[in-house]
Order: C-alpha cells, then sequence, then structure tokens
C-alpha cells in the first residue's frame, strides 16, 4: 500500500518531479553513441547516385543508425525545445509552443521513419 | 504580514546584468545550436523521403542537398552537433557535481570550441573519403 507521503515524495510541485531532466539526460548518453553511428554511416551516402542510396539505407547498419537518430535524436529535440519554451514564454503561448513542439517533432520522426521503412523493406 | 509591498520589489538580476563570460557564452550556444538542429533535421528527413518519393524527386532534392548552399548549411549542421554532443558532455558533468570552478569551465570552454572545429573536419573528411 501506498502511504500519501510515498505517492508524492520527490515529484515537487510539477508533480513529475526529474522525469523530464531525466529522460533528456538518458536520450542525452545514448545520442552520444547514434549520432556518430548516424553520421559515419548515412552522411557518405549523400550525393551518392539513387540506386546505391536505396541499397545502402537497406543495409541493417545505416538503417537502424538512421531510425535511431530519427526516434532519439528527435524526442531529445522535444524535450529540449519544450525546456527552451518553459524558460521564456508563458500563459497560453506556451501551451500552443509545446504542442506545436510536439507535432513537428514527431511528424518530422514519422515521415522519416515511414520513408526508411518504404526504402529498406 | 511576511511581505506588504507587492510589485514593487527588487528583481534578481538577469543575463543584461551579467559581462559575457566564456562560461555563460558557451552554455547559450549549446542552446542555440540545440534549437538550429532543426533546420538540419528537416534537411535530412527531406532526403530521405525523396529517396522513399522516386528517382527524378531524390535528384532534385540530392542536388539542393549538395550544391554550394546545402554543403554551407550541412557543415554548419554537423558543426551544431559536435559542439551540441561536447556541451551535452560537459553538462552531465555538471549533473554529476564536478567542474564547476573557473578555471576548469574556461578549459571545457576551449575544449568545446576547438574540439567542434577538429570534429567537424574530421567528419568532413571521412564523409568525402567514403
Amino acid at each position: 500500500m501506498l502511504t500519501d507521503r510515498k505517492r508524492v515524495e520527490g515529484l515537487g510541485s510539477a508533480r513529475s518531479g526529474t522525469d523530464h531532466h531525466w529522460k533528456t539526460t538518458l536520450t542525452a548518453v545514448a545520442l552520444l553513441i547514434i549520432v556518430p553511428m548516424f553520421l559515419f554511416s548515412v552522411g557518405p551516402l549523400l550525393g551518392n547516385p539513387y540506386a546505391e542510396v536505396q541499397a545502402a539505407l537497406s543495409r541493417p547498419f545505416p538503417a537502424v543508425s538512421a531510425a535511431l537518430m530519427l526516434i532519439v535524436g528527435l524526442y531529445h529535440f522535444r524535450l529540449g525545445i519544450q525546456m527552451v519554451i518553459e524558460d521564456y514564454v508563458q500563459g497560453m503561448g506556451r501551451k500552443v509552443a509545446i504542442v506545436a513542439t510536439a507535432v513537428l517533432s514527431y511528424g518530422l520522426m514519422a515521415i522519416g521513419l515511414v520513408s526508411l521503412a518504404q526504402i529498406a523493406l | 504580514m511576511a511581505d506588504v509591498n507587492r510589485g514593487d520589489r527588487p528583481l534578481s538580476p538577469h543575463l543584461q546584468i551579467y559581462r559575457p563570460q566564456l562560461n555563460s557564452m558557451t552554455s547559450i550556444l549549446n542552446r542555440l545550436t540545440g534549437i538550429s538542429l532543426l533546420g538540419g533535421a528537416v534537411l535530412i528527413v527531406w532526403w530521405l523521403m525523396a529517396a522513399a518519393t522516386s528517382e527524378a524527386y531524390f535528384a532534385y532534392v540530392d542536388w539542393l542537398l549538395t550544391s554550394i548552399l546545402g554543403d554551407i548549411v550541412m557543415t554548419l549542421s554537423v558543426w551544431a552537433l559536435w559542439y551540441h554532443a561536447l556541451g551535452g558532455i560537459r553538462h552531465l558533468i555538471w549533473d554529476m557535481g564536478y567542474g564547476f570552478d573557473p578555471d576548469t569551465s574556461d578549459k571545457a570552454s576551449w575544449g568545446i570550441i576547438i574540439g567542434a572545429f577538429a570534429l567537424t573536419f574530421l567528419t568532413i573528411v571521412a564523409i568525402w573519403g567514403a
């Protein structure tokens, strides 16, 4: 059974505690590995012929690197931009900006992942 | 009464009060690079979408991203990515409670600035060579 105190401990006035910061930290550490993977496997494909890009993105390593970059990178982006918005925007504008950021981040993530799937499969 | 003078109290000093320092500038730039990486993300997603659409459309977007303007934007994005990664490492170290003294902070700032240029150069060389 949870006592009232146990239920709120560590959650603070935001009621979510350090969750946002912790997720930012986790994705930051993950990106330290994912960013080099992505840069050196997908980066060289820029400017290559269509057929070669299709073939490369059908291989597991470049495809997984690109997928991880899209998922973790854009999730980290969403968290970070929300933090910036919460620092500088108040009231209704804050809510609109946070929603817009989520739409943009997850929208880009979806377009990127569906495109990857169409190429790789 | 705890506080009668509401609304007319002195505010805590904000950014414009402080002399710009290497430490604050590199931290602000970390935030700016994070925001501006949206540009690179949009272009890469557009490129992926083009690669999934058709050969002709891919040729157009790929030409755009590897034109002079595209090369400049991509290089700046790579620099922003490395800068944000190195600045992020410093934030992770700060979060663990280390590196707050002025001397370490200054050294880390120069490390981030020089490191970002070095890693960008290495990335361009590696991508060109591949």
